[in-house]
């Protein structure tokens, strides 16, 4: 095997073609390749049970759009990366609560997923990190919120009004989905997905059925992929518009929070629409869509879109001219372009910081996309709005193109095919710009046409430590504003 | 200021006067299935599309839990017979967990109880306490919504709070994971008697998709006795809204 082994992030790959590396040496290559910048994409264990396991590293190169992998012999302890490469921490943290891997001088060797009052640590504290001081205090809160929103434990350690550090520890929304997948019936897994993260229905079953795709040597129609990207890019307006709304709420302009929400539901019901579900539950199929548009159903969508196109723009055009409300946004919970790459964020909080990171630019979907990311350079809350307001106009531009497309061409999409048979011990990959960042679903197949590994990464798994950091040096009343404007999943953390 | 007041003009008032006036529901929405009996022949072809196990053979019938429905309409495209048929009823929330049950032997749901339910005195002013227990953040984007200017529940006298102490009674989603059961039992013991209990989606009511799995405890745990079950995956916000209306005419 070569050094420079990599290949283009929709092939399915042989797992006897990835260069193994023997112990320490798995980590030295993990530690050249983040060092040689690029993106740490997943690092998970290839058996399913407990430590000595191989472990596999797949990486991405966004600039030449190309991923590389490789695997490690079974491990059982390894050094940890994280203090050099923060982004990696996560991931160890995982493989050490599910695997029981250890890896040494880890700095924050914590739980992901089991909870301060889980029956895990009965007995034992959560380690809470804690600051000392005669005038420091400590706010706890949740798991249960004040609103209508997921579970999550937030503790802040604070001196006066300011945050000098938070800590925010998940784990209660855990229905041990990946352990569920594996267990599914075909027909089960897509239903599955689509409860990973209700709000990104369309964006994880969307991955799936790709990477189904891919493994069954499946290509869908033309015709298809307008009816995905059209149900993908509603999903993301349906979402930006709510957020910007929310986001509004929390700085206190109620006249655009109360349209915005009203708006987001005008969004949902043409997502009802096409679908029959307000989340677009059921729409995907492998090998293509399970709806269809007529030219009267196209034309109908297209003026509820202009509709909501005009209701929409005006009412973030308000917010967004409100001297108050910028006020309020600019500075708050900002974070660098460093600390974004370091983080490996991605999605509107990468974007936000500068960072031009899109799976729609790096792993398109379709051949072509005429598409640049939407960016903005100061990294806070008000970046992360201007990204939204960018990415809402930019899709509604793609809906209407979506449609225009749909309506002219008179073909009907016949539906669902059935592929060939899934090669067994081979990975495959799949990429989604969910509307919050990156989804990536990553398998390994077994025999008999299962998955020996099927492990989910909702962008909510790499942006939750970015929101962490945000809150440094703000004040404790900015949390619910830097909140807002992440907008992150519990569930699709949490699995 | 006369920018917000030119597009608050444009904006309009958009509150639907429901229950007066129905809802719009789209063409293609799956609402409460119906079964013919008659049709239902000796296959399981429903039972095996049906990605939630909603359904399940009884002798010469079949018995579909609404409880469990995803309400995907796998199972109507499966049945030869047509004995299945998605229905465009979005009123379909429930009282008891055996009305949810569509059986030959199902009657007709219990309209009024034969004695007060519990007590009057939330009747015009219901105050609720939302707990998400795993749930996927469908149903309580659905629930959430309720409060938007299309909804407008807080003309009904209904409101959400953020404490339990506030609250006569919780909104449970989710299929209550084992990491958020201790925090389920603390806020529900936290809320003062009389108090109600409402399970909104698959997850609350029977565990759903995750019935099966070891890191959950299918659905509201038997501890806690449910007032009203509202079932979908995730329901539509109009089968929360006539649910909850439903259960304020009974109190």
């Amino acid at each position: 095997m070569t050094e420079s082994f990599s290949f283009a992030w929709h092939t399915p790959l042989a797992l006897a073609d990835l260069p193994v590396y023997q112990g320490e040496n798995f980590t030295a290559e993990l530690a050249q390749k983040l060092s040689q910048g690029l993106r740490l994409i997943a690092l998970t264990a290839l058996e399913p049970h407990a430590a000595p396991t191989p472990l596999l590293a797949v990486l991405a190169a966004d600039q030449e759009k190309r991923l590389t992998a490789f695997v490690s012999k079974p491990l059982e302890r390894l050094p940890s990366l994280a203090l050099r490469f923060p982004q990696c921490q996560l991931f160890e943290r995982e493989l050490s609560e599910d695997y029981g891997l250890i890896f040494s001088d880890h700095p924050w060797p914590k739980p992901v997923r089991k909870t301060p009052d889980s029956g895990i640590q009965r007995g034992k504290r959560y380690p809470f990190f804690r600051t000392e001081g005669r005038q420091v205090h400590e706010v706890a809160v949740g798991p249960v919120h004040a609103g209508i929103i997921e579970p999550g434990h937030f503790r802040f350690q604070c001196f006066g009004e300011n945050v000098l550090h938070l800590e925010i520890a998940l784990g209660y929304q855990h229905r041990g989905c990946e352990k569920l997948l594996l267990k599914a019936k075909a027909h089960q897994r897509l239903p599955l997905l689509e409860c990973v993260a209700g709000d990104t229905s369309i964006g994880h079953a969307l991955a799936h059925a790709q990477l189904m795709e891919r493994l069954e040597d499946l290509t869908c129609s033309e015709r298809a992929w307008h009816l995905r990207t059209l149900a993908l890019e509603l999903e993301r307006l349906a979402n930006h518009i709510g957020d910007l709304g929310a986001i509004a709420g929390d700085t206190g302009f109620l006249p655009s929070s109360a349209w915005n929400g009203r708006i987001r539901g005008d969004v949902l019901t043409m997502t009802a629409m096409l679908t029959g579900n307000r989340f677009g539950r059921g729409h995907l199929a492998i090998g293509g869509v399970n709806n269809d548009l007529d030219a009267a159903l196209c034309a109908e969508l297209s003026e509820r879109l202009e509709k909501a196109r005009r209701d929409a723009l005006g009412s973030v055009k308000v917010m967004l001219k409100s001297e108050s409300v910028l006020e309020r946004l600019r500075g708050t919970g900002a974070l660098s372009l460093d600390q974004a790459k370091a983080l490996g964020l991605v999605g509107v909080c990468a974007r936000a910081c500068g960072l031009a990171r899109d799976a729609r630019l790096t792993s398109p979907l379709t051949p072509s996309p005429n598409f640049a990311p939407a960016l903005a350079q100061s990294g806070d809350v008000l970046a992360r709005v201007l990204v939204r307001e960018q990415e809402m106009r930019a899709s509604f531009a793609m809906v209407e193109d979506d449609l225009c497309a749909l309506e002219e061409d008179e073909s009907r999409e016949p539906g669902a095919e059935h592929g060939k048979e899934m090669p067994p011990h081979t990975l495959a990959l799949a990429q989604v710009e969910g509307f919050r960042g990156e989804i990536v679903h990553l398998a390994v197949t077994g025999e008999d046409q299962h998955f020996q590994v099927y492990k989910v990464i909702d962008p909510s798994f790499r942006n939750w430590p970015g929101l962490a950091l945000a809150l440094r040096d703000n004040q404790i009343s900015d949390f619910p504003l830097c909140n807002k404007s992440f907008n992150l999943s519990y569930c699709g953390h949490d699995l | 200021m006369f920018g917000i007041l030119k597009e608050r003009l444009h904006q309009k008032y958009r509150t639907l006067d429901y229950p007066a006036k129905e809802p719009f529901l789209p063409e293609r929405y799956q609402g409460k299935p119906t079964l013919d009996f008659q049709q239902c022949g000796t296959c399981s072809l429903c039972q095996e599309a049906c990605p939630s196990q909603a359904i399940e053979r009884q002798g010469e019938a079949i018995r579909l839990d609404l409880g469990r429905c995803l309400f995907c309409g796998a199972c109507a495209k499966a049945c030869p017979q047509g004995a299945i048929s998605m229905s465009r009823n979005y009123q379909m929330a429930s009282f008891c967990r055996t009305d949810l049950v569509l059986s030959p032997h199902t009657k007709e749901p219990t309209p009024e109880p034969s004695k007060p339910f519990k007590t009057p005195i939330f009747r015009r002013s219901l105050k609720l306490r939302q707990v998400s227990c795993g749930g996927c953040a469908a149903c309580e984007a659905d629930t959430n919504v309720l409060g938007t200017l299309l909804y407008d529940l807080g003309r009904f006298g209904i409101d959400f709070v953020a404490s339990p102490r506030h609250a006569d009674g919780i909104l449970v989603t989710g299929p209550v994971t084992k990491n958020m059961a201790q925090a389920l039992f603390d806020t529900y013991r936290a809320v003062p008697d009389p108090r109600i209990v409402i399970a909104v989606g698959a997850c609350a009511i029977s565990g759903g998709l995750f019935a099966e799995s070891s890191e959950c405890l299918g659905g509201i745990p038997e501890e806690i006795p449910v007032d009203l079950y509202v079932p979908g995956c995730p329901p539509n916000p109009w089968s929360i809204l006539a649910g909850l209306l439903a259960l304020q005419k009974r109190l």
